[in-house]
């Protein structure tokens, strides 16, 4: 804290207090434990070997392929002397030895999941990482299994099964562990699914409780101790009424993105997934709980409160992005406050223990929605670009794929920024009427996305959260769809789709360093402290996920609605990037 | 002037209620054989099928309305492969693709087998061979029920239907 309150003095004499992460200053070890780093989710590393001015030493220590050519999303997990890694379908788990040479394999684990696990991938075949737990990595399998392993051995201690692909669930994302229980959430927005969070013992992978994101306040715990900000979250069954008779049964808001954690307020935060089917015609009414963000109690599950960002969502305006923990000084006051790049392109401060949204900014091109109403929480959709059944909506920004997608952002302790990677893209869009088959796609849109205003598709931005606005921006060709990672060096790390590795200096902006993998970069870069005391950088290379698909699918680009819209505006990714599944683990020279 | 006649009633002779005629074929995945090869033909109802304007049209119809789109786009792919391209990891004739599409594959895609009417399939199946230009353009719909995002099917250069697909993923080793 006095740091960056020095600093800050120092640079502009401002008095203005700064944010700051909410929580300890995570892993003041060096280690890596879970993919977002820590409980505020803000991909904060406390190492500061590497800096600006020896980063141009910055090489390749050692290297670990994969095996698997297909989109690699995974934070490689570090505690001690162990490195974890899942791979994409069919998510095999290595631990690698960093204490010696090489970093040799110590133990692989293949959980063999079911082969047609990947006819209901939506989006790739992708897992976002394991979790460390009290010498256990857990993780989840593409088919919808999650698995705790002994981390010493690779051993089995339980293999619970959560999900059944034929009703078209997978499960893709990273689970966290809150207070001894694993919490893991299906995916499968796109088939029609109904979407739920479940917590399971640590130590057994019994089940403690499951909430589903729609239904009766029964199914979504929702009890006496909810108490959302806003009115049009209260009311009884909310989760049923605001849907077509039995349409919540295959409603979606599955919970494939990222939780967070406040231990002092003792809250977990996750958002939920786009409501199904992307034809919004066939759900009228506000589609609850899709498309939003509950607190919830981690012993019990119970929801304390709810807000929606996407009402009765149009453009599978997915809710799942991360929630940033910080405290702020707002008015004066300083409050707990989460930070949310959402997919529907605002950046959204909002007092985490009330739900109360204090502010709601574009922080990419957005003409889809208006503003956000502070008053209602309620966006203006643009009643222009609205979809009806059987008309193309044009130039509609951002895309399906939202301003940002799954990538997760990160935020600097030292310059109180928040680091988004992220899309430029807009879309035509046209809605027709969808059937429900169980274990297939739950659509009725199609879409043929394009780069959005200045011709790259892709963007770093730098956001102060305090000044709500840019700081400043790195433009990229392709869209950005790598997390990135934020270090006390002063340095950012991200990756791009055509394999480069890039690190920019966190106050400007400043290309510092950059490094071509051998195949495009969608994961997420980590630092830890290797066993030798030195600072590494490592990150998976392996292109793949929505958009990669057009690679590692093969999918033919003279169709724009390829990949659900990516075929048009990524024509060129085959002749840019090839398939590939590669750890590099990057440090400075002894 | 009568074989003339005939041949411009050809495209005409659509049967709309029923299966044409014929045995179910049992398609190889592949033209490897041990010793010399023996050609294998596509089976008289195959061939029916996938000449047929009014099958062709249908198998578009219920190309949306079993959701393939969902996962194969509009021919370019997305779950699944494209079906617009030239390389087919089951096989591109329309007995293997009606094959495919009953049996179902071991990569996600489904088994339609007491799901569709074999009519049903045997149509679908006669549209897939129309996405990579494999049917008359006699025969393929000109208009498709979709935003454009391709040349229209009557346009587009045939794809050869020899190549396997080197995208296959396998199962691993049980």
């Amino acid at each position: 804290m006095n740091v960056w309150l020095r600093c800050l003095l120092m640079m502009s004499g401002a008095s203005v207090a700064f944010p700051a992460t909410a929580q300890q200053p995570a892993s003041p070890d060096g280690s890596w434990p879970m993919a977002p780093l820590n409980y505020a989710n803000t991909r904060y590393s406390p190492l500061d070997q590497i800096r600006g001015d020896n980063i141009a030493n910055l090489r390749v220590e050692f290297t670990f392929s994969t095996g698997i050519n297909r989109g690699q999303e995974a934070a490689p997990i570090v505690v001690g002397d162990s490195m974890y890694i899942v791979t994409p379908w069919p998510n095999v788990v290595y631990a690698l030895d960093l204490s010696r040479p090489g970093a040799p394999t110590k133990w692989k684990y293949e959980p063999k999941p079911l082969p047609a696990a990947q006819g209901v991938a939506c989006c790739d075949v992708v897992n976002r990482g394991a979790v460390f737990w009290q010498g256990k990595v857990i993780f989840n399998t593409l088919d919808g299994r999650t698995i705790a392993l002994d981390a010493n051995t690779g051993k089995p201690l339980w293999d619970v099964k959560l999900a059944d692909i034929n009703k078209g669930e997978t499960v893709t994302m990273a689970p966290m562990v809150v207070k001894g229980k694993v919490l893991v959430g299906n995916s499968g927005g796109e088939f029609g699914v109904r979407g739920w969070l479940v917590a399971l013992n640590a130590d057994t992978g019994k089940q403690a409780w499951k909430a589903y994101s729609t239904g009766p306040d029964q199914d979504v715990l929702i009890g006496p101790s909810f108490h959302p900000f806003y009115a049009s979250d209260r009311g009884k069954d909310l989760g049923m009424t605001t849907w077509p008779p039995e349409a919540w049964k295959i409603g979606g808001g599955t919970v494939w993105g990222w939780i967070s954690y406040d231990p002092e307020l003792d809250l977990i935060y996750y958002g939920t997934a786009n409501p199904g089917p992307w034809n919004a015609e066939q759900r009228p009414g506000d589609n609850k709980w899709a498309a939003g963000i509950f607190a919830r109690d981690p012993d019990d599950g119970q929801a304390r409160w709810f807000y929606q960002f996407n009402p009765h969502d149009v453009f599978d305006y997915d809710a799942v992005n991360e929630s940033l923990l910080v405290d702020m000084t707002i008015d004066g006051k300083r409050r707990k406050v989460l930070v949310r790049p959402e997919r529907n392109g605002f950046v959204y401060v909002m007092d985490r223990a009330t739900g109360q949204v204090l502010s709601a900014d574009p922080f990419g091109t957005v003409n889809s929605i208006e503003r956000i109403d502070l008053s209602t929480g309620r966006p203006h959709w643009n009643p222009d670009k609205q979809p009806a059944t059987g008309k193309v909506v044009r130039e509609v920004c951002p895309a399906a794929p939202g301003a940002k997608d799954w990538n997760p952002s990160a935020f600097s302790n030292r310059t109180g920024l928040v680091y988004i990677p992220h899309n430029n893209l807009c879309m035509d869009w046209q809605t027709s009427e969808v059937n429900y088959i169980a274990g297939t796609p739950y659509l009725g849109a199609e879409a043929r996305f394009y780069g959005g205003p200045g011709g790259n598709r892709g963007a770093l931005t730098a956001w102060n959260p305090s000044a709500r606005k840019m700081a400043w921006q790195v433009k990229e060709d392709l869209p950005l769809y790598s997390g990135a990672l934020a270090t006390a060096g002063d340095v950012v790390f991200y990756g791009t789709m055509d394999g480069w590795f890039k690190a920019v200096d966190a106050r400007t902006g400043k290309p510092l360093w950059q490094f071509k993998t051998d195949s495009g970069i969608i994961g997420q870069p980590v630092s830890y402290r290797g066993p030798d005391g030195r600072q590494y950088i490592a990150v998976l290379s392996g292109i793949g996920g929505w958009p990669g698909a057009i690679v590692v699918a093969n999918l033919d680009t003279r169709d724009a609605t390829a990949g659900g819209g990516w075929g048009g505006v990524l024509s060129d990714l085959k002749d840019k990037t090839s398939a590939g599944g590669t750890l590099y683990v990057f440090a400075l020279p002894k | 002037m009568a074989a003339l006649a005939m041949s411009a009633c050809e495209r005409e002779r659509r049967a709309f209620h029923s299966a044409p005629e014929g045995t179910h074929p049992r398609p190889a995945l592949t033209d490897f054989q041990p010793g010399s090869a023996m050609t294998q033909g596509v089976s008289d109802t195959g061939l029916a099928y996938e000449r047929n304007a009014y099958h062709i049209n249908q198998g578009s119809r219920w190309y949306r309305a079993f959701n393939c789109n969902g996962c194969h786009g509009n021919g370019g792919g997305s779950i699944g492969p494209a079906l617009m391209d030239d390389q087919w990891r089951y096989g591109g004739n329309i007995d293997q693709i009606h094959a495919s599409i009953v049996d179902g594959r071991p990569n996600g895609m489904p088994a339609w087998r007491g799901k569709i009417t074999d009519m049903q399939a045997w149509q679908l199946s006669a549209y897939v061979r129309a996405l990579s230009g494999n049917v008359s353009k006699a025969a393929a719909p000109s208009r498709r029920d979709a935003i454009t995002s391709t040349p229209p099917l009557t346009q587009l250069p045939r794809q050869s239907t020899d190549a396997g697909d080197a995208s296959a993923q396998q199962p691993p080793p049980q």
